[in-house]
């Protein structure tokens, strides 16, 4: 097991270290920089100074090796677009939005995903099971800005239940929460519905139905378990997703969250903030990605880490 | 009853039991009794001809402004309102299609043209030319789609054929990977090991064995991208970041929307709709092809 987190470990590091590179590259080849006139009002001689300031002046291997020196003793430098800040304080300052958001959506997707799942599979081919698979169609299909618009459209416009955005107080959370949880929500569902008649045909499941245990007791101790196997792999890429921040969402809400960065810092040739951004999203994958893989181990005792393949 | 007869229903009765049943009759017999699949046939049918007789179906140009009429209400005249400039909303989401599909093919046909090549390399030769392909792939997953898509729309610089080139460069990671997957299942399988047998060369299994088996399964994944690509266009017009003005894109008409939306909710509702109504569609059919094709779910 420690072998196996090890390279894992180590694996990531490689990826890691190939996208800065790739990405150090692209951003570089990016025309125009972040003190261009049209961007910033300067005279040539405070461009050259800023330039000197940030090291954009240097070649970009030693640019690159500067920047990853820095970002390994933890200071990522002062983002170009708000100069008063570091990118760690603009960070901290900005994810906390994103990520809260996020797991929010997550907290009301799951249970209301999986509980969609089971009534769908328990009553498979009625009207409830078609109700239950088109909201999913639904959810899953049609992009989370649209159902924000017609959200927004609803409950602030034509009701006036809700403020159309802001952020603050918790009716702020409403409707972003509802707009990105139905995606999550109706990918659970559908999976719980199909793992679930899968997992019902075993011969366990049989069994455990003729020494006579009842429905409910063979769904949630026999069933479930055993369905919620194949619904780890379909919902751990969703995570990174959702907490590192959603620019439509957060755009249409105007949540001050950390969504809009991943595009004004591609904008305004914003280095420190690409990186930073990059390095944060790749770590937080792994840290999913990891976390999933050892979470296979405690639901599901067939599984051993590092034994099977390599 | 007499011979004769006896004799015509033998024959009736042999004619009607050795028929020939192949992959794609089954499948298209599979698909005709699906009802979404055939709406999502339906659906796309209808997109494409709204997108071929644009010219015909929209009652005004898409770019002619008119500020005298600007942000109308839904009316006779302008069936579904004028735009803050105003432009037939009407007729900027017929033309819309065009962009639509555009994007959606342009897209999934980039992703094609890298993905099928380094795919087949990677499914078929293996060893060290796969690892080097696979890695390639999964650096190009690690980086967020959006942010990789804007990354090379900046250096290739905006407009429609950039955003979809952008896209297509996104969206051939998965076809690479759904091709070699479906390859080293299927280089395991009989039929190889008999062609191998009879002595078939390797080139020979390659185009003649497992690339005709791993149609199907690319076709569907191809209806699939379709409605991905067109929300990703969607989603950078929105932003301001995909194609330029005149041009109408659904997504683009709903970010503009945004400040306007509370008074004119007629420039909301309608381009969603048309976005949602074209995922639906297309999702529909590729759902519809992939349950037609796949003979491992008996329904």
């Amino acid at each position: 097991m420690a072998r196996y987190l090890l390279g894992r470990l180590g694996g990531i590091l490689v990826v890691f270290f190939i996208v800065s590179v790739v990405v150090f590259l692209l951003m570089h080849a990016i025309p125009g920089g972040p003190y261009n006139e049209d961007k910033v009002p300067l005279s040539a001689e405070a461009k050259a100074n800023y330039m000197r300031k940030y090291g954009l002046d240097r070649p970009l291997v030693e640019q690159y090796l500067l920047y990853m020196g820095n970002a390994l003793r933890g200071d990522f430098g002062v983002p170009f677009q708000s100069p008063t800040e570091t990118v760690t304080g603009l960070i901290a300052r900005t994810w906390p939005v994103s990520a809260s958001l996020g797991l929010a959506a997550l907290l009301v997707a799951l249970p209301l995903g999986l509980l969609l799942g089971m009534v769908a599979a328990s009553r498979q081919n009625t009207w409830i099971d078609y109700t239950a698979s088109t909201i999913s169609t639904l959810g899953l299909t049609v992009p989370n800005f649209v159902v924000a618009v017609w959200l927004v459209l609803l409950f602030a416009v034509q009701f006036k239940w809700l403020p159309t955005g802001g952020w603050g107080q918790w009716h702020h959370y409403i409707m972003p929460v509802a707009a990105l949880a139905l995606a999550p929500m109706a990918l659970t569902a559908r999976y719980t519905r199909t793992s679930i008649l899968e997992v019902s045909r075993s011969d366990y499941i049989r069994t455990a139905r003729s020494k006579g245990l009842s429905d409910r007791q063979i769904m949630l101790r026999h069933t479930l378990r055993n369905a919620m196997i194949p619904l780890l792999t379909i919902l751990a890429p969703q995570i990174p997703n959702l907490i590192t921040g959603t620019i439509f969402i957060e755009s249409i809400f105007r949540v001050p969250g950390l969504g809009k960065f991943f595009v004004t810092s591609i904008l305004g040739r914003d280095y420190p903030m690409i990186m930073a951004l990059l390095l944060l999203v790749a770590v937080v994958w792994s840290l999913v990605y990891l976390i999933t893989d050892i979470l296979y181990v405690v639901v599901d005792p067939r599984v051993r880490l590092g034994k099977s393949k390599t | 009853m007499s011979s004769s007869t006896a004799a015509a229903m033998g024959v009736a009765q042999m004619q009607g039991l050795p028929k020939q049943r192949t992959l794609l009759g089954d499948a298209a017999r599979r698909f005709a009794r699906n009802k979404l699949a055939l709406f999502g046939l339906f659906l796309v049918s209808a997109l494409v001809l709204t997108a071929l007789l644009a010219d015909f179906i929209a009652p005004y140009p898409y770019d002619a402004a008119n500020p005298t009429r600007a942000l109308q209400f839904p009316s006779s005249e302008h069936w579904m309102g004028t735009d803050e400039v105003g432009r037939d909303v009407y007729s900027r989401i017929v033309y819309g299609t065009r962009i639509s599909l555009a994007v959606g093919l342009g897209v999934m046909a980039i992703a094609l043209v890298i993905g099928i090549p380094l795919g087949l390399l990677a499914g078929l030769a293996g060893g060290p030319i796969d690892y080097i392909i696979m890695r390639l792939v999964e650096v190009f997953t690690a980086v967020p789609a959006l942010m990789l898509a804007l990354l090379l729309i900046s250096v290739f610089g905006g407009g429609l054929f950039n955003v979809i080139l952008a896209l297509g460069i996104v969206a051939w990671l998965d076809t690479c990977r759904l091709l070699r997957a479906q390859l080293l299942s299927l280089r395991e399988r009989d039929f190889v090991l008999a062609a191998r047998t009879l002595g078939a060369s390797g080139t020979r299994i390659a185009l003649h064995h497992l690339l005709p088996n791993a149609i199907a399964p690319l076709i569907v994944a191809v209806t699939i991208g379709i409605p991905v690509a067109i929300f990703a266009e969607a989603g950078l017009s929105f932003l301001g970041l995909g194609v330029n003005d005149p041009i109408p894109s659904w997504g683009k008409m709903v970010g503009n929307a945004l400040s306007y939306m509370r008074v004119y909710w007629h420039l909301g509702v309608f381009p969603t709709l048309a976005i949602a109504i074209t995922m639906l569609g297309f999702t529909f059919l590729g759902d519809g092809l992939r349950d037609a094709f796949d003979t491992s779910m008996n329904r």
